[in-house]
């Protein structure tokens, strides 16, 4: 992406212009899904639709942090992979356990 | 007889230069410089010890019975259900007894969201070489992240002493606040689970405060700029967003959820 190119070189002693509106784009997303979610908190009544809406707006503002602000999206598809699917596999683990939970629950009441 | 020597001989000058091919530590993996490569793989395994902490919180929450107002009646903190958290985490600082959902936790978010953009921006700086840029970028991002470190000390507090209500526990009488044993908010493992994941990402943030308080220094003292390069702010800074992100998680699954 041409706006996280490397500053050009310049004369000695001269300091390019600082290249931030990406920043403040993705600032004003992770903003925009916070506030979204606190209208989903007080707006919605709490059950699995309320749960699995917080889990996909926590997720879209994982990807504009990790992918943005730590700049994995332009990092090469060697290291993306080798971080994206390791995380995945947890995704499963937390699924067995809460599965796993809810199992202690209904032998328990 | 001749002998045909497989060894290569090495004269000692390009011994002084550095090693350029394939198969002789010239490439760089992934095209990542050592350290950026390894701070990833270190996040990718502190990523693993928070998802065990939200794992074993969703495991515990789904052990125990969820509050059901037709059941339960009106709201209130029992050790037989797991708390609501917009009822455990309203209140704010100087608003006493005042009822604000989640407003304190709201603004925590805010803090550390604000915190990761003058981080990048503090990066972007050290990219241009703009020394003057990055020590004004990293100033605000310790400043945040001390703000938000006492913030949690402020929450760390409140959740300890509690509410003047309490609850009335089990053996009848009103018991305040919580610690590792007991609490008024409900079953035990709340609180524990409370302490041991806002606590193990609290005191991240604090070694993030740290680092950033060296780059500082190192960047004022020149160290940087005299290397070439500010690499060390981005590797810090891939460092605290990931801190950022954990909050992101804990956020959702703490106090949404």
């Amino acid at each position: 992406m041409a706006n996280h190119a490397p500053a050009q070189p310049t004369h000695a002693g001269e300091i390019p212009k600082p290249n931030v509106g990406w920043i403040w784009k993705t600032f004003f997303v992770l903003v925009g899904i916070t506030a979204l979610e606190f209208v989903f908190v007080f707006l919605m009544d709490a059950g699995t639709l309320r749960n699995s809406i917080f889990i996909i707006l926590t997720i879209f503002k994982a990807f504009f942090i990790v992918a943005e602000f730590m700049h994995l999206k332009h990092e090469t598809k060697g290291l993306i992979w080798s971080i994206m699917i390791p995380m995945a596999l947890l995704i499963w683990l937390l699924v067995a356990l809460v599965t796993e939970g809810n199992a202690i629950h209904n032998a328990l009441y | 007889m001749s002998t045909i020597s497989t060894t290569q001989v090495i004269s000692d000058s390009a011994l002084d230069k550095p090693r350029t091919g394939t198969w002789d530590g010239g490439n760089e993996p992934f095209n990542a410089s050592y350290g950026k490569l390894m701070m990833w793989f270190f996040l990718l395994s502190d990523a693993f010890t928070f998802a065990a902490f939200l794992t074993t919180y969703g495991l515990i929450r789904h052990r125990y019975a969820a509050y059901d107002p037709a059941v339960n009646g009106a709201f209130h903190f029992s050790t037989k259900w797991w708390p609501i958290p917009d009822k455990v985490f309203n209140a704010f600082p100087g608003l006493h007894g005042s009822d604000v959902p989640l407003g304190f936790v709201a603004l925590m978010t805010m803090i550390l969201i604000f915190s990761s953009v003058t981080m990048v921006l503090a990066v972007e700086a050290g990219h241009r070489m703009d020394k003057k840029d990055v020590q004004k970028w990293l100033l605000w991002t310790i400043l945040f992240g001390a703000t938000f470190l006492s913030s949690q000390a402020w929450e760390w507090s409140h959740f300890i002493h509690g509410t003047e209500e309490g609850t009335v526990m089990n053996d009848g009488t009103v018991f305040h606040g919580a610690n590792l044993a007991m609490n008024q908010y409900g079953p035990v493992l709340f609180a524990d689970l409370f302490f041991f994941i806002t606590g193990f990402h609290g005191t991240h943030v604090f070694s993030g405060v740290c680092l950033l308080v060296y780059c500082f220094i190192a960047t004022t003292n020149g160290t940087f700029e005299k290397r070439g390069h500010y690499e060390m702010v981005e590797k810090i800074g891939l460092y605290w967003h990931f801190v950022d992100l954990v909050w992101v998680f804990v956020f959702t699954f703490f106090y949404l959820v």
